[in-house]
């Protein structure tokens, strides 16, 4: 839904010129649209500069952290005694984040570049492209581009006849969440099963195979090409708010939206205008109740906080909330925000990978809570034991999949307290049977 | 030495430990043991159970101390509030699908999934009425019974098969609350060292089946003792109740048996639990053996003794211990004197990949080094052959050598020492009730010359007495020497005359045992 669609006038379209487009999934395609000069241009220069230019570009990770990914670059080791990795992470999976696939869908080459752009940079011999599972489409896609990449010499003993040596693999998922965060990633290219490793050691001391690793996601990689072309002061320059979030965002907007799909957008543009202007705001006789966004894993905005989020680091950060992978959900007043957050907690309650305890029994106690709630049998204490439970997955474990699950729950109670009420009073008729 | 040390606060006691050593590590130094689950000094650091969450000054959130190295100047709090709550709620979370069947279960009161919950846990659940996960108890093979719904998903039997046996036969199967340890479908966990799994197990998950309803931990009497299955002589505890031993437990010496035993020691009590036992002194009359009391066995014997010169044969077991084979050759040493005993092996060792030197070894016997050691040779075949021409026949045995029903026929002196008494020995002229090793204090000599001492562990039967207590009653009937009264006596008046041993002493080989004095022991088989 919501794709192809004409950029909106508010939108900066960077990443998804293309996007639509179907021409530009090609090598030919690509090339003709300006692709992997960038890489060429790279391949000339000295890796440590490339990281410069990506550290002064101000490009921080679009995966959900926001790290500045130069100075993560920059945390590979300079004395080359092992072997080095990428991984570039398109297991997206978070819920409500679609971005990383219509990348990978209409330029599978930008991401390659990308890639190949990084790997020099960190002189990795192999990048590993991790896609999740079920993107079976986007899997055909960028293994036919790879196909080119090799066939035409971009990839390869000798890249672009630069005389280095670029190698890169597709690694499909099977399904698991976690396997977006990045040590359970590497974990799963190894074989194992998708468990989050305990850090230190950081992917850059002991990653994939046990040397030194980058891991970064698939907008971020994207951008990279472009940053290389058009210089650091260009991307630096894109901002409309706070200095420290620059560039442009793809945002995926779904839920109770006129028009859901991807816009990027420069970074500090209103979540109102967003969701109201390039997405069409709500349907006919509905008004904006709530929104997440930044993906599942992120608190839960109420209706003022969404009109006056920024969307950027700091400004979601302002309202509480954070900036994620940009996975924006709109509610309108129809939706049951209960149920909503037991939806949630009981995915996260489905992908906890089991390691810690607070996870594995916290999550799943959590979503038993809510069930209840919702099939009328709900205590009055519950609430509060809700809240408790949520401090103790929030902090305590090797990811934050027990805090993701735990954010909704906390943020809803906090500002949905009443709709909770009114399943535990009876004064809302239960919607679940079983509880 | 400042370099490699660092001095931390934990506490608010000081402790000062290698740089390189974890929080937790530290913290039992200083006396203080946080509590942990999924931590375990033999296995790799998984991380995985939160249980053990401190607070380090300046760091952000918890820690856990399994995976926070100790650093100089470091302030950790344990008992705190943020720490102590965070704790109680671990608990809290591990019991809401954790049945309350310690009634039943072997690993009440030495579960510490128990010990943690009565230290430091909620006293009611939070969990109200919700049904707990039930999954049916699986066999994994061996000796070893798989009770998921008590699980806690620690790892720790994983980490072991994975990287100490290095047998992946184990996993984690399912995710969230529904996950549980799995055991790969063509597998069965019968790895020789496997049964570790069980000791690992923090809480009454995986059991074994040979100790199942056996005992409660609170009524097993513990004591230190060393394996009698092979060679390598693994430290164990040895656990009675009411006078029979319940199981074999690996007690801890880093540097013999780390924290493990293999399967077969862990079997080898049964020998030790027998009923077929001598219980009197017997002697020989006009109608065969007859019952009699210990002075009047001691004084026969050492008429016997006394009377005869010449050709000697002694035959003696491999577990008997250093003490009763320095006195049979201290006894025996004016005779013509051939003596040996007999060493079952079995081809093939089965190591511990995981731990360097340690397997179950061929040769199946506990004190075959110290035997060596005492003069007691191997040519056991020759030892008998030479039976029949002896003026005296001394046989030392706890049921270990299998005697053909004519093997000491012909001995015209026959003394003979033992648990049981096969039909072989019903021509002794004296017959010595002995206890067995589980029944007295002693001394072995592994294969690698550490003297290691095991301790009485359950009285023997009947007027049963250590055959170091026989042959140095004998001793002093006959030279007028003081008869020893501890093992300890015997083992420093052997320490005095064997170079084997010198420089060691009964008190100072404490727990974990020594090697003799490498220089004063030149030329005895000492360890290289």
């Amino acid at each position: 839904m919501g794709y192809p669609h004409e950029p909106h006038s508010k939108e900066t379209v960077v990443l998804s010129r293309y996007f639509g487009d179907k021409s530009a999934r090609s090598y030919d395609g690509w090339v003709e649209r300006g692709g992997y000069k960038a890489l060429k241009k790279t391949l000339d220069m000295d890796p440590a500069a490339v990281i410069d230019v990506v550290k002064e570009s101000g490009l921080r990770g679009r995966g959900g952290a926001g790290f500045p990914t130069g100075v993560k670059w920059s945390f590979m080791p300079k004395e080359k005694n092992k072997p080095h990795y990428l991984c570039c992470n398109a297991d997206e999976s978070e819920p409500g984040t679609f971005k990383d696939r219509e990348i990978m869908r209409w330029t599978p080459h930008a991401m390659i570049e990308g890639c190949a752009i990084a790997q020099h940079a960190i002189q990795a011999e192999v990048t590993y492209i991790y896609i999740r599972g079920e993107f079976t489409e986007e899997l055909a896609i960028v293994e036919q581009a790879l196909r080119e990449a090799y066939s035409d010499g971009v990839l390869g003993d000798d890249a672009m006849g630069s005389g280095k040596k670029l190698d890169m693999y597709i690694h499909r998922g099977a399904g698991a969440y976690i396997c977006g965060e990045e040590t359970a990633l590497m974990n799963s290219i190894e074989g194992k099963r998708g468990n989050p490793r305990i850090k230190p050691p950081f992917p850059a001391a002991f990653g994939v195979f046990g040397m030194p690793t980058t891991i970064n996601n698939v907008e971020t990689l994207a951008v990279v090409p472009h940053i290389i072309n058009e210089g650091a002061e260009w991307h630096n320059s894109m901002c409309l708010s706070n200095p420290k979030s620059v560039g442009t965002k793809l945002f995926s907007v779904c839920g109770h939206v006129v028009k859901p799909g991807n816009y990027e957008v420069t970074m500090g543009f209103s979540l109102g205008e967003l969701i109201n202007d390039l997405a069409g705001g709500m349907r006919e006789g509905r008004t904006l109740k709530a929104c997440i966004p930044g993906g599942s894993s992120v608190p839960i905005l109420n209706k003022e906080e969404t009109e006056n989020c920024i969307l950027d680091y700091e400004g979601c950060i302002e309202q509480g909330t954070m900036l994620g992978s940009g996975g924006v959900i709109v509610f309108d007043d129809s939706a049951d925000m209960v149920y909503q957050i037991m939806l949630l907690a009981r995915f996260y309650a489905h992908e906890s990978c089991a390691q810690c305890t607070q996870c594995r029994e916290g999550t799943a106690w959590t979503t038993r809570i809510l069930e209840r709630m919702l099939a009328g049998k709900g205590k009055t204490e519950d609430l509060d034991l809700l809240l408790d439970l949520a401090d103790q997955m929030t902090g305590k474990t090797i990811c934050v999949l027990s805090d993701s699950c735990a954010a909704p729950v906390v943020s809803g109670i906090k500002k949905f307290r009443d709709e909770f009420e009114a399943y535990i009073n009876g004064s809302r008729e239960p919607v679940l049977v079983h509880g | 030495m400042a370099e490699d040390q660092v001095t931390l606060k934990i506490e608010g006691v000081d402790v000062t430990v290698p740089r390189g050593t974890t929080v937790l590590e530290a913290a039992k130094r200083a006396g203080i043991l946080i509590p942990h689950y999924c931590y375990h000094p033999g296995l790799p650091v998984s991380g995985v159970c939160r249980m053990c969450l401190v607070t380090v000054e300046g760091a952000p959130g918890l820690q856990i101390a399994c995976a926070t190295d100790a650093t100089d100047g470091q302030v950790v709090s344990v008992f705190d509030s943020a720490a102590s709550d965070a704790r109680q709620a671990v608990l809290e979370f591990l019991l809401i699908n954790h049945p309350l069947d310690c009634p039943i279960c072997d690993q009440a009161g030495e579960c510490e999934l128990q010990d943690y919950v009565f230290q430091e846990g909620r006293a009611r659940t939070r969990y109200s009425d919700y049904p707990k996960r039930f999954s049916p108890v699986e066999d994994f093979g061996g000796d070893v019974l798989y009770v998921p719904n008590r699980c806690i998903l620690c790892t720790r039997c994983i980490r072991f098969m994975d990287h100490v046996a290095e047998e992946s036969v184990l996993n984690v199967s399912e995710r969230g609350d529904r996950a549980f340890i799995g055991i790969h479908p063509d597998a069965v966990l019968d790895h020789p060292w496997a049964g570790n799994v069980i000791d690992l197990c923090p809480v009454g998950s995986l059991i074994s089946k040979d100790f199942l309803h056996k005992a409660y931990a609170w009524q097993l009497d513990r004591t230190p003792g060393i394996c009698t299955g092979c060679s390598q002589g693994c430290n164990i505890t040895i656990e009675t109740r009411d006078n029979s031993i319940a199981r074999l437990r690996p007690r801890t010496n880093e540097d013999v048996n780390r924290y493990f035993m293999c399967d077969h020691g862990r079997f080898e009590y049964r020998w030790m639990n027998s009923g077929d036992r001598i219980e009197a002194p017997l002697v020989a009359g006009a109608n065969g053996l007859v019952a009699t009391d210990w002075s009047q066995a001691i004084a026969r014997c050492a008429e016997i003794v006394k009377g005869v010169s010449g050709k000697a044969v002694a035959l003696v077991s491999p577990r008997a211990s250093c003490e009763s084979l320095y006195l049979v050759h201290q006894l025996l040493k004016d005779f013509e004197l051939l003596s040996a005993c007999p060493v079952e092996v079995v081809e093939g060792e089965q190591p511990l990949p995981g731990v360097p030197n340690l397997a179950l070894r061929s040769e199946r016997a506990p004190n075959v080094e110290g035997a060596a050691r005492l003069g007691h040779g191997a040519e056991y075949d020759k030892a008998l052959e030479a039976v029949k021409d002896a003026a005296l026949v001394f046989v030392l045995d706890d049921g270990y050598s299998q005697f053909g029903d004519d093997a000491l026929s012909g001995s015209e002196n026959l003394i003979y020492l033992g648990t049981s008494l096969p039909d072989a020995a019903r021509n002794s002229s004296v017959v010595f009730p002995m206890s067995n090793a589980a029944e007295e204090d002693g001394t072995y000599v592994n294969r690698d010359g550490r003297v290691q001492r095991y301790m009485q562990a359950k009285t023997a039967p009947g007027m049963a007495r250590p055959a170091w207590w026989i042959t140095g009653a004998l001793l002093s009937e006959i030279r007028g020497t003081d008869a020893p009264a501890t093992a300890g006596e015997v083992f420093d008046r052997m320490a005095a005359s064997e170079s084997a041993f010198a420089g060691l002493s009964y008190e100072t080989l404490g727990t974990q045992g020594a090697f003799a004095n490498k220089a004063s022991g030149a030329g005895v088989g000492c360890d290289s």
